[in-house]
């Protein structure tokens, strides 16, 4: 029958009818995902992106013999030039209580700044000079649209007196957005304006590192010991049951072992980077086990019989042919591993990284915090400009995930090999 | 034959060639008794049938040949099957050869006819056709049963026809002398019964081929032979004694 | 007679290599291997001839592999495989204590059935051997002897001019006679293949066929085929493996006209398996 092909059983219909709904059901649920995946990406960088931007006040200060004696500079009342400048500005200003609003329109950093320059450039000294000088919080949030200011003044943290001085100085051109340079280069400060990432950056690197270093050796050799040379039996079958549970532990369990025998049995330093590696390490070690032993299992085991069928020893079949092999599938583990590492915000706080730590950590053994401890740490924090930087941290912990999964990706691309 | 082959097409071609060889063979074993009939009773249109029908047997031997040549070549027969392919291919010589001497006889007989009969010798030769028809005919059960013991048989009776043989060419070279004028119709009946004796040898190669076929390897003992033909002489002397003995 | 004839010239003509008069190189007396509870090889007893390609035939699963990988004791590498009895390998009971596996693996080399070179250049598939047995001290003698083994693997032609090419871009044929290289490169006495060419089309098989023949010359050489008309081709003596058991060896012209053994003829002629 030449028209068998044409003539469908009705059955058919429904066959093709549900393969399509599948489909569908497919469709939208990845269309589900990809949404909530931007909504969540979108208000991130909605409401972080601000902070790598901050707000300058432009002031003029009196430089004069009188006011700085380039003989002693330290001797000279920086914090009294600023306020001196403020006032020249709104002369008006006479009670205590709105000076006190008044000089708050500059960060408390201005002083600090101000002094810097002088002792760097003493030469130029004298005369009147126009300074640009970091805005208070309060400033920075109205000039980023983040205070209503048609409400009532009690329900607001600025008052009206505060918004007059500030659309003054935007009407004399002296309020300036400027790229958030100190975001990235200056540690924790109680001040949002002042604080930056780059000491949870480092005390995460180092924590990283240690991580790294602890978990990636002796996750591999654990690995390979197990696929290339114990016996198969029930022991090593209830060593892989555990190895899978561990897996599968709550991280903050891992804290409290830290706590435990890291802290109070060894008495290692608390808050540092070394004993938050040592318990990041402990959580990712079963990760990198199984996705390195899932990399071994992947190599097929001809390779291992040509090297032994020629003979070389289980060691050399290893090393010079199935570990090679694997590696790409090994790394792309510890990353993927490393990457979690790099997230995980619970046993930190056990052992106790969650500390304000304004400093840059300079070794393993100095007290530190991590990037999403900060971020749990600033999300935390009253002022409306802490959660601005909770954001921004966010996005950079983003960027630095992503940097990491696209090293797995293309370590996995160069060093694959086809077999 | 035993259990069958995994690929049933296998076990069609096997049959077939088998069938042809045992049609070859019966047509075969016609010939003969044709031939020596014609012989006998002297019936020429019979002989002329006999000559006529070898090519039928020749048509058949080449079907069987094709027949092998497919199946060496498409199935790559082993051990029992390539020797039972080889064996057939054999066999099919030897029955074309005996019916080609078949057809000597009726040729020669035809030319017999135009004699005095010669009598019992006619008749000897018919015995031993007779016999040669029925080693040929067990020879082929032997084939198609795989019966080792009668192909064994049938190597073995091939002595007898060797013995008529031996003593009708004494008989022969006894009348040829005491009567000149017989010698062609007994130089004839000499041919004719030195064919049959060929044909008996035939059919000991087919039977050897059978034993092949089932055992493996051919027979090992020595196969009686009687044929003393090539050895005798007859003087004068003897032949006016009324014959004498082989040395 | 014809017949009497043809049958002293079977006798005469045939083969000059008779079993008997073959000196064994290897022997195996009376071999049992179990699979945990599971028996795989029971009491098998065979002297394989030296320079002689033997051929081990029988249906899937009837154990001719698992006695390949005893002698050069891949089975080891399986935690529950067991061997009882005795393999001389030139005298030497080769599962002894004091054999070191990994310098018996160096005298018995062992083929694949896939084509497995290593994700490596040709060069370096060939020189792996020799340079972790200490075969080649100078950088030249390993060259000699990389050179050598592909000449005598007959793929010196193709390959010569890009020795360090990615093995694995030849074709399944290249490849399978480069893992022949690879393993005539340490110099072992003893080859094992195990179904060489059943992943090669019938042209490389072809290759490989006649390199066997030629390999016969300075090797001893174990095949394991599916291929029967393959083992008729290749090798003087066969062995027939049924359900764990030796069923025959002889060979190969015997074995192939007029086996003894009912099960070998069943085999032979497409009757079982």
């Amino acid at each position: 029958m030449t028209d068998s092909f044409t003539q469908h059983s009705p059955h058919l219909a429904n066959r093709h009818a549900a393969e399509i709904r599948f489909q569908w059901a497919g469709r939208v649920a990845i269309f589900l995902a990809l949404a909530f995946l931007f909504v969540m990406i979108g208000s991130i960088f909605y409401k972080g992106t601000g902070a790598f931007w901050r707000t300058y006040v432009a002031l003029d200060i009196d430089l004069s013999k009188d006011a700085i004696d380039p003989q002693d500079l330290a001797g000279a009342s920086y914090g009294g030039l600023v306020k001196k400048a403020l006032k020249a500005k709104f002369p008006d200003v006479k009670a205590r209580r709105d000076r006190r609003k008044l000089y708050g329109l500059v960060s408390s950093d201005a002083a600090f700044a101000l002094r810097k320059w002088a002792e760097e450039n003493p030469a130029e000294l004298g005369g009147v000079r126009k300074f640009w000088f970091v805005a208070s919080d309060d400033v920075d949030v109205l000039r980023k649209g983040g205070i209503d200011v048609e409400g009532k003044e009690s329900d607001r943290r600025v008052s009206d007196k505060e918004l007059k001085w500030v659309a003054t100085l935007a009407a004399e051109g002296r309020i300036e957005q400027r790229f958030n340079w100190a975001f990235f280069t200056s540690g924790d400060s109680r001040e949002p304006e002042l604080a930056g990432i780059l000491s949870a950056l480092v005390g995460s690197a180092w924590s990283l590192l240690v991580c790294f270093f602890l978990s990636f050796p002796v996750g591999i050799m654990a690995a390979i010991y197990l696929e290339e040379f114990s016996k198969k039996g029930w022991w090593s079958d209830l060593l892989e049951v555990n190895i899978n549970n561990l897996a599968a532990v709550p991280s903050i369990v891992f804290g409290l072992l830290g706590l435990a025998i890291f802290l109070n049995t060894f008495g290692l330093p608390r808050s540092s980077p070394l004993v938050g590696g040592m318990v990041l390490a402990l959580m990712t070690l079963p990760t990198i086990i199984i996705a390195a032993r899932a990399a071994l299992r992947a190599v097929p085991p001809s390779i291992r019989e040509a090297a032994l069928g020629i003979g070389a020893s289980p060691l050399q079949s290893t090393f010079h042919h199935v570990l090679p092999l694997a590696m790409p599938g090994m790394l792309t583990g510890a990353i993927v591993g490393m990457a979690r590492a790099l997230g995980e915000t619970a046993p930190l706080l056990m052992i106790g990284m969650v500390a304000f730590i304004a400093d840059v950590p300079q070794s393993i053994l100095e007290p530190a915090t991590a990037l999403p401890v900060q971020i749990f740490l600033w999300a935390d924090s009253p002022e409306r400009a802490f959660l601005e930087k909770a954001s921004a941290a966010i996005i950079v912990l983003l960027f630095f995930l992503v940097v990491m999964n696209l090293i797995a990706i293309v370590l996995r691309r160069r060093m694959e090999q086809r077999f | 034959m035993k259990s069958d082959h995994i690929v049933r097409s296998f076990d069609e071609d096997l049959q077939q060639i088998e069938n042809l060889v045992s049609r070859m063979g019966g047509m075969v074993e016609l010939q003969i008794d044709n031939s020596a009939i014609s012989l006998v009773q002297r019936d020429v249109e019979l002989a002329k049938a006999v000559r006529a029908d070898d090519r039928k047997i020749d048509n058949l031997e080449s079907e069987i040949d094709i027949a092998v040549v497919r199946v060496l070549a498409l199935r790559q027969p082993a051990a029992q099957d390539l020797r039972a392919v080889v064996a057939v291919l054999k066999i099919a010589a030897s029955l074309e050869r005996i019916g080609d001497l078949a057809k000597n006889i009726a040729k020669r007989s035809t030319v017999l006819g135009e004699f005095r009969d010669i009598g019992a010798s006619a008749n000897i030769v018919k015995r031993m056709c007779g016999l040669v028809q029925e080693m040929l005919k067990d020879a082929l059960d032997a084939h198609v049963t795989r019966n080792i013991n009668l192909a064994d048989d049938v190597r073995m009776r091939d002595v007898e026809v060797d013995q008529m043989h031996n003593s009708l060419f004494r008989e022969l070279l006894t009348y040829m002398m005491e009567d000149p004028r017989a010698i062609t119709p007994c130089m004839h009946l000499l041919f004719i019964a030195k064919n049959v004796e060929r044909m008996g040898d035939h059919v000991t190669g087919i039977a050897e081929q059978i034993h092949y076929v089932v055992s493996g390897s051919l027979p090992e003992e020595e196969r009686p032979k009687s044929d003393v033909t090539s050895l005798t002489a007859i003087s004068s002397g003897e032949a006016a004694a009324g014959g004498g003995q082989a040395e | 007679m014809a017949y009497a004839l043809e049958k002293s010239d079977a006798a005469q003509l045939g083969p000059s290599e008779a079993v008997a008069s073959d000196p064994a190189l290897i022997s195996a007396v009376d071999v049992d291997v179990f699979y945990g509870e599971k028996q795989a090889l029971k009491g098998i007893s065979l002297d394989v001839p030296e320079h002689r390609v033997t051929s081990l035939i029988g249906p899937s699963g009837c154990g001719k592999t698992t006695f390949l990988r005893c002698l050069n004791r891949m089975n080891d590498l399986i935690d529950v495989c067991r061997v009882e009895g005795e393999i001389k390998i030139a005298g030497q009971n080769i599962y002894a204590p004091e054999v070191d596996v990994v310098s018996l693996r160096a005298q018995v080399g062992m083929v694949f059935q896939k084509p497995n070179p290593f994700p490596k250049s040709i060069f370096e598939n060939v020189a792996y051997g020799p340079r972790i047995h200490g075969l080649a001290s100078k950088k030249s003698d390993l060259q000699g002897t990389v050179e050598a083994s592909l000449k005598r693997a007959g793929l010196w032609e193709e390959v010569s001019d890009r020795l360090d090419h990615p093995a694995t871009a030849l074709s399944g044929g290249q490849q399978q006679r480069l893992c022949i290289a690879r393993a005539i490169a340490v110099e072992p006495k003893v080859i094992l293949m195990d179904e060489p060419c059943s992943a090669l089309d019938p042209i490389a098989t072809a290759h490989i066929e006649e390199l066997i023949d030629e390999l016969r010359q300075k090797f001893t050489i174990i095949i394991v085929t599916h291929s029967m008309q393959q083992a008729a081709r290749v090798s003087q003596h066969t062995a027939f493996f049924h359900m764990g058991v030796l069923v025959e060896h002889g060979k190969t012209e015997q074995i192939f006209t007029t086996p003894n053994d009912e099960r070998t003829e069943s085999y032979i002629t497409g009757r079982i398996g």
